[in-house]
């Protein structure tokens, strides 16, 4: 059951011949050549393969990628915008919150989802938010911390 | 001078900007022209006979190349996969080394073990023809518990290990022995008190995010291979392959470990399925790529801990320790992985001292076999489970003679002025402050306010406890010729290799490896140091043998300790030459040379040259003392340190246990730790988090359950619990130093401090919350289930 999916990536309007049992963090990796969203799991826990579709975090593991048609799909590559680092980007760097990097675009990509609906989330909220992100590097502490910091940074370049 | 990221600097990581922008290189992101795919094929059953393998249908699927089985692998001459440390037993014979084919011929011992590869043209085809092969099998008996594999009659998993006993073994290191068994006696014949514990220091999974992949690509042109793979030592994995398993020239075999996601010790072996991929690499002519899915690494990858342990320890009247009696069994399970007759011996049994001046230690481990997936080093390696059974006894010898558990310990601590300290288990302690360390985490506690806060929990229905561990632990593996003699089959130093190119900018070719631990940042921070240069002019080359020179990779916390002393004294080589060159260039002595900031300098002038115009002139001689010195400023230093280094600290939590539904909330956490001098504190702080955050997840969370066959049950994410942001709390980190002795920079290694410190900790605070029900025991994972039912058995007398 072989098809062509059309969809925004990143910006571009793309389409690919793709199987029916296809996944989308698939046809991104293998046919896009864009590896940022990784498989770190096979029952959709882990995160590591966040993006977003029509402006909402899915785990692209859990999505066939004929499901995507006529979509906009953003990924990590996509998201510091003219090479600027997204305010979220930012605070990982700054507040170490990353070590091998392996969850980190996931987990960027869920935390940025979380800023748009919630623009200054407390702690709990953050931890909350993230329970479907695994870290097995950083003890989530600074994720946290850059989270909050980015909403702080964020909310600065609002007003 | 150094861009202002010299040494002790938080310097942002220069790693980090590929990895939030998407574009780290895992090996799973590359992919080689024509590559094919590798699926295999494993044992649903923990043990049984292998009495043929038929592949026919399985080649008849689409895309299928090969189906290739361990009689392929026999013929082809590949050998079993190495076991890198030998132990011997009491009895003086060495410890049962079964041969282990990376793909079973007669027969398999545990769930996962590989019996076949499928390779075809995509994944989706190798996995499905996967199904198709027939794998015919004559199931055995089985056990998954060491205990039950001990008993008399148990069903015998290797014919040379009666009674499935790998090994058993006493340690008497030279400090004490012989009489270390009667001295002990003699301690506890005459004590005052006695505490007596069994402990179960549970199975764990290592679970880096990264799931393990290997890519080999074969040249038939050149007979060169090629392989990509989640490794955490690049030339241990050659040095393997060449010399034991695939027997090739090692000048033909390039090992790249290019981005890592996470190791934790379950990347550092020479696994079955590298192997199996370079072997079908080379007879199919085509790249093989191997990727495991999450479900396959619970089987695949070697595991941790799995031990039962009595601990026995004697007090004075005065409480003081004066003996302390350990008797471990330890699961190695189907077969042995690389370290694993070593992690529980040489790992274990020499920090059973703890921070403690027991002058009286003895100590056995009988190593079993049970059909289980081979456990091996996962982050603390030996150390956790040290740390585990000395904290838990010390915490319940405080509740046995009624005394503050602080109190207790900081009555026993080895003292300042003894360091260098020999403990009677053969280590020799570098430095420490204890007792500084001890006060720093009450502070950061609020140790005296804990009535109070226990009175505040107790109001909103809660039961609050507090726990504390001290732990030390070894790291900087490890003097090569004290290894050596204790059953390593390699040597462990490190080396670095500083290339000062003509501008001046500087590339090291360092052995270590990163995979998270920022070497990228920290080691460009001593360079930067070191050399008066911008931290921006330095970059870190590692994790490809066709790069860098032969390094023994990252493990037990020994990257900085021996990895960047190599790399300070490869910085030493390079400051001496350029000393001299500087000296001809100013029309000096190189003896009135100094150097500092950047800068050679004529002692007491203003005469000076930049160490860029020193480079330069390295590599454009026009001006140069040719006679005396060649030309080119590249250095490469190999050290192998005198010791290990000795990190120790003192953590403290506070947890709240609800006694409806026995659901911990872990409330407070703080670490103070000794990890002697710092490059980054931000790192260090990185580190110390996320070695918490196992701990935190062995004592609350994480279990490999198998049934007592040996299936696994918590195979998936969905069974297996693994620490989620929902289930931490913020930390509290705080350092104190008492620099190493025993390398030039002082410093000590972090990664693996949390991992062994937080277990007993924690474990000492829910016992310490449970004590007012009658629970005096838990073991962990401390789960809600585990401490509902051990209410329920206190409150009804059982």
């Amino acid at each position: 059951m072989d098809a062509t999916v059309s969809f925004t990536l990143n910006g571009k309007n793309v389409s690919a011949e793709t199987t029916g049992a296809t996944l989308l963090v698939d046809l991104l990796r293998n046919h896009f050549g864009l590896t940022g969203a990784h498989v770190g799991c096979d029952t959709s826990q882990c995160g590591a393969c966040v993006i977003h579709v029509d402006g909402v975090s899915v785990k692209s593991c859990t999505m066939l990628a004929a499901q995507a048609d006529g979509s906009t799909v953003e990924t990590i590559e996509g998201l510091a915008a003219n090479g600027e680092l997204h305010p979220v980007q930012q605070a990982f760097h700054e507040h170490h919150a990353l070590q091998c990097g392996f969850c980190t675009p996931g987990m960027i990509m869920s935390a940025v989802d979380l800023l748009r609906r919630n623009p200054r989330p407390s702690e709990v909220e953050v931890r909350d938010w993230l329970e479907g992100n695994m870290c097995r590097c950083t003890g989530y502490h600074n994720i946290v911390k850059a989270v909050r910091a980015a909403a702080v940074a964020m909310g600065e370049q609002a007003s | 001078m150094t861009g202002g990221m010299g040494i002790g600097v938080s310097a942002p990581r220069t790693e980090d900007r590929r990895f939030i922008t998407g574009r780290g290189r895992y090996v799973d992101d590359i992919n080689l022209r024509s590559q094919q795919y590798a699926w295999f094929v494993r044992s649903p059953h923990p043990h049984a006979e292998v009495r043929g393998v038929d592949a026919a249908d399985a080649l008849k699927m689409p895309g299928v190349t090969a189906v290739l089985t361990g009689a392929d692998m026999q013929a082809d001459d590949i050998g079993p996969l190495p076991v890198a440390w030998g132990i011997t037993s009491r009895d003086g014979s060495p410890a049962f080394e079964p041969e282990y084919p990376a793909l079973a011929t007669d027969r398999v011992r545990y769930v996962g073990n590989p019996v076949a590869v499928v390779v075809a043209e995509s994944r989706t085809q190798a996995r499905d023809a996967a199904e198709m092969v027939n794998v015919d099998y004559e199931e055995l008996e089985s056990m998954s518990s060491a205990t039950a594999a001990m008993e008399e009659g148990a069903p015998l998993i290797h014919e040379g290990a009666p009674g499935n006993m790998c090994f058993d073994w006493e340690w008497l290191p030279a400090a004490m022995a012989p009489d270390a068994r009667s001295n002990t006696d003699k301690a506890f014949e005459e004590a005052a008190h006695v505490v007596s514990l069994e402990l179960v220091n549970n199975r764990l999974a290592p679970n880096a995010m990264e799931p393990r992949a290997s890519l080999a690509d074969f040249n038939p042109a050149t007979g060169q291979l090629t392989l990509y793979t989640t490794s955490q030592n690049p030339h241990v994995n050659r040095l393997l392959l060449c010399t034991a398993t695939l027997k090739m020239p090692e000048h033909k075999v390039r090992v790249v470990a290019p981005d890592v996601g996470g190791g934790f010790g379950s990347k550092i072996y020479h696994y079955a399925e590298e192997l199996t991929v370079c072997w079908a690499s080379r007879r199919l002519r085509v790249p093989v790529k191997w990727t495991a899915e999450r479900s396959e690494s619970f089987l695949a990858d070697a595991q941790g801990r799995d031990h039962v342990t009595r601990v026995e320890l004697a007090l004075d009247a005065d409480a003081h320790f004066t003996g302390m009696r350990v008797d471990t069994v330890a699961n190695l399970g189907g077969w042995l992985s690389a370290f694993g007759p070593a992690i529980p011996t040489v790992f274990y049994a020499p920090l059973l001292a703890g921070v403690y001046r027991t002058p009286n230690i003895y100590v056995t481990v009988k190593g079993v076999f049970t059909n289980t997936t081979p456990t091996d080093a996962y982050r603390g390696a030996g150390r956790p489970e040290a740390c585990y059974a000395v904290e838990r006894a010390v915490d319940e010898a405080a509740v046995q003679i009624g005394m503050d558990p602080a109190e207790l310990r900081r009555r026993n601590f080895i003292q300042p002025d003894e360091f260098p300290y020999q403990s009677p288990v053969g280590q020799l302690y570098d430095s420490g402050d204890f007792e500084g360390c001890l006060d720093l985490a009450r502070e950061l506690n609020g140790y005296e306010e804990f009535a109070e806060r226990r009175r505040q929990s107790q109001a909103r229905g809660k039961l609050r406890g507090r726990g504390m561990c001290f732990y030390i632990e070894a790291c900087g593996a490890a003097p090569s010729q004290a290894a050596g003699q204790l059953g390593a089959r390699a040597g462990l130093y490190e080396v670095a290799t500083v290339r000062v190119h003509p501008s001046g900018s500087v590339q090291v070719l360092t052995g270590a490896h990163s995979h998270g631990q920022s070497h990228e940042t920290t080691f460009a921070q001593i360079v930067a140091e070191r050399l008066g240069i911008d931290f921006g002019n330095v970059e870190i080359v590692h994790g490809d043998t066709g790069e860098i020179p032969f390094g023994m990779g990252t493990y037990g916390s020994r990257s900085l300790a021996v990895g960047g002393t190599a790399l300070y004294k490869a910085l030493d080589k390079v400051e001496e030459k350029g000393r001299k060159i500087a000296a001809h260039l100013l029309e000096a002595e190189a003896a009135d040379i100094e150097f500092t900031d950047g800068q050679f300098r004529v002692a007491g002038t203003d005469r000076a040259v930049p160490f860029g115009d020193v480079a330069l002139a390295a590599y454009v001689p026009h001006n140069y003392p040719l006679q005396e010195l060649e030309p080119g400023l590249e250095e490469t230093a190999f050290f192998d340190p005198e010791n290990f280094t000795f990190p120790s600290g003192c953590y403290i939590c506070e947890v709240e246990v609800d006694r409806q539904t026995g659901e911990v909330e872990l409330c407070d956490f703080v670490a103070a730790d000794d990890f002697g001098n710092i490059i980054n504190p931000m790192v260090v702080e990185g580190q110390v988090h996320g070695g918490l955050a196992q701990g935190i997840g062995q004592a609350l969370l994480e279990h490999c359950r198998y049934t007592p066959e040996g299936q696994l049950l918590s195979g998936s994410y969905m069974d297996y619990c693994m620490p989620r942001a929902d289930d931490l709390p913020n930390f509290v980190v705080a350092t104190r130093c008492t620099p190493t002795p025993f390398n030039p920079l002082g410093v000590k290694g972090c990664g693996e401090a949390g991992a062994i410190g937080a277990p007993p900790a924690v474990i000492n605070a829910v016992l310490d919350a449970l004590r007012p029900l009658g629970v005096t025991h838990i073991d962990m994972p401390a789960t809600p289930q585990a401490v509902w039912q051990a209410i329920q058995a206190a409150q009804s007398g059982d």
